[in-house]
C-alpha cells in the first residue's frame, strides 16, 4: 500500500525536480526552453499538493483542487505565452532572451 | 507494489527532467517534458486520484505539450541544435540549485512529521462536481468562477497578441 512510501519521499522528489526546473529556467537562452522549465516547476508544485492532500487530509479534497486549479492556469500561462513568442518572432524573427529588448528605453 | 511503481516513476521524472533541461534540441526537450509529465501522472494514479491523473494526461501532456511542438515548429528549424551554455553561467546556477535543493532537503528530512492519518480519499466523480460547484464549506464555487473568466480573458489575449496586424 501507499503507507510503505513516506511523505518524505514524495516532498525530495518535488524539490529536487523544482531545482531542476530553476537550473533550466537560469541557464537557457531560448525563450520556448525557459517556459518547459517553468513547466517542471509547477508540476513539482502540484506533487507536493497531491502529497499533502492524501496523506494528512484525506476527509476533503483541497490539495486535489489546488493542483487541478494550477494545470488550468499553467494552460492558461501557456497559451499566452505563445501567442506572444510568435508575434515577437514574426516581428524580429529571434526568441534568444538576450536580443530580445525591443521594449528596452 | 505501489512502493517499485514509485521508485519507476520517481526515476523516470529525475532522468527526464534532467534531459529536458540540458537537451540542446528543442524538438527532444519537448518530448522528454512530455515523458516527464506522464511519470507525474502515474504518481497521481498511484495515490488514487484517477481524474486528476487524466486531467494531466489530457491537459499537459496532451494540450501544452502539443502547443509547445506547435510553437517549436514555427520558430526553429527541426534539426537547428541550440548553442551550447557557458561554462561559468551552468557552474553559477548548478551551484545556486544543489545549495538550494541541500537547504530544502536538509529541512524536510530533520522536520518530524506526524504519522499520516490513513483515511481512504473520496476522490470519485460524484465527490469532484459536489465539491466544485458547492458554496458551502469545503466548496469551490467562487475559485471554479473565476478559473473560467480567467481562461475566458487569456484565450481572448492569445488571440489579440498573436493576430497578424495589417500595416
Amino acid at each position: 500500500m501507499i503507507e510503505n512510501i513516506g511523505i518524505e519521499q514524495f516532498l525530495i522528489l518535488s524539490t529536487l525536480m523544482f531545482f531542476i526546473g530553476v537550473y533550466g529556467f537560469l541557464v537557457r537562452k531560448n525563450l520556448i526552453t525557459m517556459l518547459m522549465s517553468v513547466e517542471l516547476i509547477l508540476n513539482a508544485v502540484n506533487i507536493n499538493f497531491v502529497a499533502f492532500n492524501k496523506y494528512y487530509y484525506p476527509e476533503n479534497l483541497q490539495g486535489h483542487f489546488f493542483a487541478m486549479f494550477v494545470i488550468a492556469i499553467a494552460a492558461t500561462e501557456v497559451a499566452v505565452a505563445i501567442a506572444i513568442i510568435i508575434s515577437l518572432y514574426r516581428k524580429i524573427r529571434t526568441i534568444d532572451v538576450e536580443q530580445v529588448d525591443e521594449m528596452k528605453y | 507494489m505501489e512502493v517499485v511503481l514509485f521508485y519507476i516513476m520517481a526515476g523516470l521524472i529525475l532522468v527526464f527532467s534532467v534531459l529536458t533541461v540540458t537537451s540542446r534540441r528543442i524538438l527532444r526537450a519537448a518530448v522528454y517534458l512530455l515523458f516527464v509529465l506522464i511519470a507525474a501522472a502515474g504518481l497521481f494514479f498511484i495515490q488514487q486520484f484517477a481524474f486528476l491523473a487524466a486531467v494531466q494526461l489530457t491537459l499537459y501532456a496532451g494540450g501544452i505539450i502539443v502547443l509547445i511542438i506547435f510553437s517549436v515548429m514555427l520558430t526553429s528549424h527541426v534539426s537547428e541544435k541550440l548553442d551550447a551554455v557557458s561554462f561559468k553561467k551552468a557552474s553559477f546556477a548548478l551551484v545556486a540549485c544543489i545549495a538550494g535543493a541541500v537547504v530544502c532537503i536538509s529541512t524536510i528530512l530533520s522536520y518530524p512529521f506526524p504519522k499520516p492519518t490513513n483515511g481512504e480519499v473520496d476522490a470519485s466523480m460524484k465527490a469532484i462536481g459536489t465539491s466544485l460547484l458547492g458554496y458551502k464549506e469545503n466548496g469551490f464555487a467562487l475559485p471554479f468562477e473565476v478559473i473560467s473568466i480567467l481562461l475566458l480573458a487569456a484565450m481572448l489575449g492569445a488571440i489579440i497578441i498573436a493576430k497578424r496586424t495589417e500595416k
